[in-house]
């Protein structure tokens, strides 16, 4: 039984096939990273894997079952969360607030039981709370109390890194989808970020699919990997395997 | 570990001493309000309430969920006409029709959503302002809603109490008003409010953080039409006959001017904004009275423009505070509403 399966999506932008029949599989607790050159499709696939594009064939397996076609609302309900590559916060929410969206599909509070949240036993309030205590924990994994009330538009680019990371982490997820987690950070932040993405790996036991440009970094902390040039499969494998294939050495060099 | 946070502090309203004697001294002044000023002023308040009422749920859609609407006075007409239609023609009494009559508003708020999960910026705009002018001409055809003429309201009883005078009406609606504000309130802190806003500022991320968009962009149409029919419903009773040229297209557009004034997505900028553009409305109304400035914008009117030109000065005085706005937008009302979507994208901290 396979945890998380492609098979073989294809999806095209007036004419040009930003994904060529990429299939590959993801085994449960493992991190698997997807790498290729500027405009190769990776985030294309993320993006078809949340629901936000549709692709034109193929299918997306998760847990036996097709997710493909479903709307990412629902996609994420199942529990598959994501990071943006150009951060999408909601800038005029505090720390906090932005988490607790991670929260919402746990949370039943609608119209009816907002409206009447008439001191702190009632439902909402209760339910708010509960879920404020949640997201903490998640603050203190990722560090970020000292944020807690501030809005997320004004805070420093590693921390809304950070933010959105916690965001994801809020929702439980059983995949997460991240793209360029330590694209533009300085080396020490990309440091904390690889540590912060292998604990959560081990302490949340998340699935990771991760997109990141810097070699050095995928190398290190995937169990496997997948290249792709111009939306088409290169190669799937261990780092080293991949590391030394010669088209993608090719793709790469061919780039720069 | 340390102390354990109260979590309830961040969403409660009187979460502080100074906060609950701002209240109180608030409430102060709206008991005192009917017993300081006269008749007239009464008038003025309950004027302003139901006005608060709708910017309050107007800026729900507008400033939380940052969709357009220029066409609620249609929801408006429909909570007064479905109020009073149901206390003359069926009886019903006025606490029973009120809500009746909002909650069609709501669901008509519903059904006007629906195109809105298609339909963007200037598209939107005009969908909601066709709205808006078919509910008048409807209602204006139709006999049943007494037609061209007009409606008068029946005696509102509340129990056994006949509410008849503006003061008696004051008492009636301002707690009204107070409680509405308070929902919305709520609803803007809690979950529900935290899907909008995400909503507005990052559609994309929202969808795949578990909110379902579509649901949440029909809920705010339902929520404001809700408020805005209750609105309606009380409006009625302000004038005591309705009639349906009362529900035109500058009755949308003032109540959309209110919400942008005011400060979009803040309830008491929604407040403010209620309340300075019914002062407005009202005073600018008798401008000709005022001794030296009447009597020039008379004859400046007659001779330049038309004899109506100055009665309607309010118009022209709103108009101009939407092209205010409109300036630092270039791109017209399509740019409020990238306005509305950006503004909170692009200001710089
Ligand atoms: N919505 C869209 N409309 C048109 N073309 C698109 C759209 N989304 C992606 N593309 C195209 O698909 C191709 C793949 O883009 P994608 O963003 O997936 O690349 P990427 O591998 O993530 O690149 P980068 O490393 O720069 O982030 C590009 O040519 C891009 O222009
Ligand atoms: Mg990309």
């Amino acid at each position: 039984m396979s945890f998380f399966k492609v098979e073989n999506i294809s999806i095209s932008f007036g004419g040009v096939k930003a994904l060529n029949e990429i299939a590959f599989e993801v085994n449960k607790g493992e991190i698997f990273s997807i790498i290729g050159p500027n405009g190769s499709g990776k985030t294309t696939l993320f993006n078809c894997i949340s629901g936000i594009y549709k692709p034109t064939n193929g299918k997306i397996l998760f847990n036996e079952s097709n997710i493909m076609g479903k709307n990412p609302h629902n996609i994420a309900k199942l529990g598959i969360a994501r990071t943006f590559q150009n951060i999408e916060l909601f800038p005029y929410m505090n720390t906090m607030e932005n988490l607790m969206i991670g929260r919402h599909i746990y949370m039943k509070t609608g119209i009816f039981r907002a409206a009447f949240m008439l001191g702190r036993k009632s439902f909402a309030a209760k339910e708010e709370s509960f879920h404020r205590e949640k997201v903490e924990e998640i603050m203190e994994l990722l560090d970020l109390q000292s944020f807690r009330n501030r809005f997320v538009g004004g805070l420093p680019y590693g921390v809304q890194k950070r933010i959105e990371l916690g965001r994801a982490l809020a929702l439980e997820p059983k995949i997460l989808l991240l793209d360029e987690p330590c694209a533009g950070m300085t080396s020490d932040e990309k440091e904390d970020m690889i540590f912060l993405v292998q604990d959560i790996l081990e302490i949340l036991g998340v699935t990771i699919l991760l997109i990141e440009h810097d070699m050095k970094v995928v190398m290190d902390i995937s169990n496997r990997i997948l290249a792709i040039n111009f939306g088409s499969p290169i190669v799937i494998g261990k780092p080293q395997v991949v590391q030394n294939h010669p088209e993608v050495l090719k793709a790469y060099l061919g780039e720069e | 570990m340390n102390m354990k946070r109260d979590y309830y502090e961040d969403i409660n309203l009187f979460h502080s001493k100074t906060v609950i004697f701002w209240f109180a001294v608030l409430i102060l002044f709206l008991v005192l309000y009917p017993f300081l000023f006269k008749n007239y002023y009464i008038y003025v308040a309950n004027y302003i309430a139901i006005n608060i009422i709708v910017a309050t749920g107007l800026n729900i859609l507008v400033g939380y969920t940052g969709l357009i609407s220029l066409g609620h006075a249609g929801f408006f007409c429909l909570g007064a006409y479905g109020t009073v239609i149901l206390m003359v023609k069926a009886h019903i009494p006025f606490l029973i029709a009120l809500p009746l009559s909002s909650l069609f508003a709501g669901l008509f708020g519903f059904l006007i959503g629906l195109p809105a999960l298609r339909l963007e910026g200037p598209y939107l705009s005009i969908a909601t302002l066709a709205f808006g002018l078919t509910i008048t001409q409807v209602v204006g055809k139709l006999d049943f809603f007494g037609g061209r003429e007009g409606l008068h309201t029946s005696k509102l009883l509340i129990g056994n109490l006949h509410i008849d005078s503006d003061r008696d009406f004051y008492c009636l609606l301002i707690p009204i008003t107070i409680i509405m504000i308070f929902i919305a309130r709520n609803i803007v802190r809690t979950r529900v409010g935290r899907a909008f806003i995400a909503i507005r500022d990052a559609e994309i991320a929202a969808e795949t953080i578990g909110v379902n968009v579509m649901l949440y962009k029909t809920l705010a149409f339902a929520i404001s039409a809700f408020y805005t029919g209750v609105a309606g419903g009380l409006y009625a009773f302000v004038l005591r006959f309705i009639e349906p040229q009362l529900f035109s297209q500058m009755m949308s557009i003032m109540f959309l001017a209110m919400v942008v004034v005011g400060g979009i997505g803040s309830t008491f900028g929604s407040i403010a904004g209620a309340i300075l553009l019914t002062l407005l409305d009202l005073e600018l109304r008798n401008i000709l009275s005022i001794p030296y400035l009447g009597k020039f914008l008379e004859s400046l009117s007659k001779n330049f423009f038309s004899i109506t030109g100055v009665s309607n000065i309010q118009f022209i005085v709103f108009g101009f505070i939407i092209i205010f706005i409109m300036l630092f937008e270039p791109l017209g009302m399509f740019g409020i509403w990238i306005r509305i979507k950006k503004y909170w994208k692009t200001w710089p901290f």
